[in-house]
């Protein structure tokens, strides 16, 4: 190493240097693979490097960065502090009598959101009963059961199922999951479990039901993306443990893996929630947009935030913009709470590494 | 189930503890009920995958077989006409989308990559830990109430919809992602090569730059698409914000038009033609979409980590 | 009481990699045999072609002839679940199930076979502890504390119980104390002194001076070949093969 530049290990940037840096013929020897030789590349360009000149650009850019960090801080106070202070006309209206109000009503001013804390409710209830088990049963078949071949491709397609917007989602569930359920599901649920009070009513295809079906493809993604990083992150030797016990390969993955991964599946399927309670466009095209309680799944309901989506932008007065606004604080502050628990549980589980692709 | 597991092959005997092994030398089998137990969790997980897809491959189908009738020129190019009217198409929502995706990019991308600089760079701490936790907050915000928040902030305002408040929004909801996947690429930039540029002399601002982030360039690069297909796709935080535009519109202070809006308002409206177009429009989102995960999906398992 | 192991001509495969060249070895009953050998040699690989647990390794293959007992383990009709139940494997890194108590670990095996009588459960979990030296050590403790927050050779001790709670013919144990500190290590060593009466053993170990310590017989694999197998003594103070005598004198491995 040449007398003019400083040993590697000396973590001062700005510390002077003896004399101005003309050759770095050490660089060939810094050895952190093939990294380091694009790094040599660069570094041999920036060849002006004044002593004592540096402190003040690394501070500006210092504080550029901090900026940056804190805008995300920033905007986040912000959003909250709009939701608050629109929101202000009808809380004192109405006060806490808002979340058991059955009467939606902007023609004479009555706002009760009761029918939309039901109809977000269901339909991700609705959604989490059907996406939990394909979801933990497509994580469980790619990671224990499938051909390594298959492997790549089944991932992909799953992920790819969380790509497509919730338009498309929408488009696709009017024309095409609606008449399906219309014509042949429906009929057929109301033969066989009409009994139930949940499959009653006139069919129309369009209603809670191909809303809760719907989102439970939208959630599957989710939920699935996170059971197989739980599942793959369960070592190697529990497995091995449990089918040295004798155990066939179910019970091999029900006691050495689902067991072990159990807390993370749950964070995932909390984080579905959270996204089930948020989906607009989708749920808004099939639901029906229609304010009431019913038991039957195949009535029209509507959420919380389908009724933003859809009279946001018509609502005349402030009282009916407040309202709406109210909605919407409601909708950030559950999913604030349920995405909050959900990243704890996985968290706890992959130590702070699990990529949640939300 | 156990009265199920003694009819099903495991007698009494067997299932009492010190006759677990009759060491005489039969070959004891596992009990039937086990083995269908067994067969029936292979069904059902091989079922779930399959149903899992086949929505998926449903989707594809019908953008294909109901779109690509309706992808032609006229699509291409002119304006929405309206209902009835041969031609029409949803070129301004094209370029709509792609005005109002610059606008979010020149929000979404520096500070985005600004706060994943942070967190990788100088965040290793409390205060770094409440900005990831912020940023996740962010990211689970319904966009219904992003598209609420920054109608408060910015259309009120401005007493009309904007491009520039649709970019906003959209802007807002790239953040979390970007930084993110660039706070991951950064941390996986060995420390040897930081240190190698600080013995040099080289200052901090500048390490960071020239060396770490053009190192982590690649990852960087896909985080940033990946958030973008995400935004180019949504809906929700447009409704009161860009709002829409039958017409051309380049101006950022005017509505516009964005692909995502305008397939919704045909797919809600009752006229068949418009229908079309929806699946068409929905074919160009898709296409654009998938086409961008797609690509980083190659390139990253190619191990395009080649920044360094 | 244990049964024999007979190897006649077993073969096994990593992908195209043969990793054992026709073993053939006895192993009587009632007694502790060690299988020795450099890193690589293939005695690991051998020991899990007992049980069948080589073939859950993807493109991991076997066959030849292997007779537990009256058992046929790679026989036409062999179910390898029921191979793993009468075949007890104890891993080198002691892996207990870190959701369950110590009672539900030992018992674990148990429940997997179908096995309901809460009763007898807690007799068979008291006899297995009991075997393992652990009870006096959990005993007040068996439902409360989990199966991980014991220490490394409690633990390993633990696995040994769940093993043989399901009350196997005969006991594998892969390199059973390596991980372990030197206290520990000689507790399970005089543990398997006393398991011999009950069950046949076999240990894979690294470590010269324990098969001496533990084993009656010793085979020393080579390069997926069984080299020489015969009394313990013998193979450490006069093999027959040089290579026995290379290895056991510290010249290589």
């Amino acid at each position: 190493m040449s007398d003019s530049v400083k040993p590697m290990n000396s973590r001062e940037p700005d510390a002077q240097l003896p004399k101005p840096v003309t050759s770095m013929p050490s660089l060939a020897k810094v050895d952190a693979g093939h990294r380091a030789h694009t790094a040599s590349a660069v570094l041999q360009k920036i060849r002006t490097s004044r002593p004592g000149s540096s402190r003040v650009p690394d501070q500006v850019f210092g504080l550029i960065i901090l900026l940056s960090a804190i805008s995300v801080f920033a905007i986040v106070v912000l959003v909250v502090w709009e939701l608050v202070s629109k929101s202000q006309l009808s809380l004192h209206q109405f006060g806490l009598s808002f979340f058991y109000g059955h009467d939606w009503d902007p023609v004479n001013g009555n706002f009760g959101a009761l029918p939309f804390i039901f109809g977000t409710l269901v339909s991700s209830l609705l959604a989490l009963v059907l996406a939990v088990p394909l979801s933990v049963g497509v994580a469980v078949f790619i990671t224990e059961m499938c051909p390594q071949s298959l492997r790549a491709i089944i991932s992909f397609l799953v992920e790819l199922l969380a790509a497509i917007p919730s338009v498309v989602y929408g488009l696709w569930a009017i024309f095409v999951l609606a008449p399906l359920l219309r014509v042949y599901v429906e009929p057929f649920l109301e033969k066989t479990l009409g009994w139930t009070g949940l499959f009653t009513g006139t069919p129309y295809g369009i209603g809670m039901l191909a809303a809760g079906i719907i989102l439970a493809i939208m959630v599957v993604p989710i939920i699935a993306s996170i059971t197989r990083e739980v599942l793959t992150a369960v070592p190697q030797n529990q497995r091995e443990a449990v089918l040295a016990l004798g155990a066939t390969r179910w019970e091999m993955i029900r006691v050495g893996v689902l067991r072990n991964a159990r807390i993370g599946i749950v964070g995932g399927i909390i984080l579905g929630l959270g996204r089930a309670l948020g989906e607009t466009m989708a749920v808004t095209m099939v639901i029906g947009n229609t304010p009431q309680i019913a038991k039957s799944l195949f009535a029209p309901g509507y959420t919380m935030a389908s009724v933003i989506a859809n009279e946001f932008s018509e609502a005349t007065g402030d009282l009916y913009l407040s309202a709406l606004v109210e909605i919407g604080l409601a909708l950030f502050l559950v999913t604030l709470v349920v995405n909050a628990l959900a990243r704890l549980l996985v968290w706890s589980i992959t130590g702070g590494t699990a990529r949640v692709r939300a | 189930m156990r009265w199920l597991a003694c009819w099903c092959g495991a007698s009494p005997a067997e299932l009492r503890g010190s006759v677990l092994n009759p060491s005489s030398g039969a070959t004891q089998s596992v009990s039937l009920y086990r083995r269908l137990v067994n067969q029936g969790a292979t069904a059902f997980a091989i079922l779930a995958a399959i149903l899992v897809l086949v929505p998926l491959l449903a989707i594809f189908a019908y953008l294909v077989i109901k779109g690509i009738g309706s992808v032609n020129l006229a699509f291409l190019t002119q304006t929405p006409k309206p209902p009835g009217e041969a031609g029409g198409g949803m070129a301004n929502a094209i370029v709509g989308t792609g005005l109002i995706l610059m606008v979010a990019s020149v929000i979404g991308l520096p500070l985005g990559i600004g706060s994943g600089i942070y967190l990788a760079e100088y965040g290793q701490n409390r205060f770094g830990d409440m900005i990831r936790f912020t940023a996740d907050v962010l990211n689970g915000v319904p966009s219904i109430v992003i598209g609420i928040a920054v109608y408060s902030l910015i259309v009120v305002r401005q007493k009309h919809f904007s491009a520039l408040s649709g970019g906003v929004a959209l802007g807002i909801m790239m953040i979390p992602t970007i930084a993110r996947a660039t706070e991951e690429m950064l941390l996986m930039v060995p420390n040897v090569i930081r240190e190698a540029a600080y013995g040099l002399g080289i200052p901090k601002w500048r390490t960071t730059l020239s060396i770490s982030l053009r190192t982590a360039s690649a990852g960087v690069i896909t985080g940033c698409m990946l958030a973008f297909a995400r935004v180019a796709g949504e809906t929700a935080p447009l409704l009161f914000t860009a709002f829409g535009n039958q017409f051309w519109n380049l101006k950022l202070n005017q509505p516009t038009a964005a692909l995502s809006l305008q397939v919704y308002t045909y797919a809600i409206s009752p006229y068949d033609d418009w229908h079309k177009q929806a699946w068409a429009g929905s074919l160009i989102l898709i296409v654009l979409i998938v086409g961008a995960v797609a690509a980083v999906r190659i390139t990253t398992s190619r191990g395009m980590m080649k920044g360094a | 009481m244990g049964v024999g192991i007979e190897v006649r001509g077993l073969n096994a495969w990593y992908g195209k990699n043969q990793a054992l060249q026709s073993i053939d070895m006895t192993v009587p009953a009632n007694h502790v045999t060690a299988v020795i050998g450099p890193s690589g040699c293939g005695k690991s690989t051998f020991v899990r072609c007992l049980n069948r647990m080589h073939e859950t390794i993807p493109e991991a293959h076997a066959d030849g002839s292997v007779k537990v007992g009256e058992m046929d383990v790679y026989g036409d009709g062999s179910d390898p679940v029921e191979v793993r139940r009468r075949i007890g494997m104890v891993f080198q890194k002691p892996n207990p199930f870190p959701t369950m108590s110590i009672y539900g670990n030992v018992a674990a095996g148990l429940k997997l076979n179908g096995f309901r009588h809460r009763k007898q459960m807690d007799e068979l979990v008291e006899r297995s502890l009991k075997l393992a030296a652990l009870w006096d050590e959990v005993k007040d403790n068996l439902h409360k504390k989990s199966g991980a927050s014991l220490s490394g050779g409690q633990q390993q001790r633990l696995c040994i119980a769940r093993a043989l709670a399901v009350e196997p013919e005969v006991l594998l144990m892969d390199e059973p104390a390596s991980a372990l500190d030197p206290i520990s290590t000689s507790k399970i060593e005089e543990l398997i002194f006393q398991l011999k009466q009950h069950y046949t053993v076999v240990i894979v170990t690294h470590n010269m001076q324990q098969a001496a310590r533990v084993a009656e017989l010793t085979g020393f694999f080579l390069m997926g070949s069984l080299i020489e197998y015969d009394k313990t003594e013998k193979i450490f103070t006069t093999p027959s093969d040089k290579r026995t005598e290379d290895y056991v004198t510290g010249r290589f491995g």
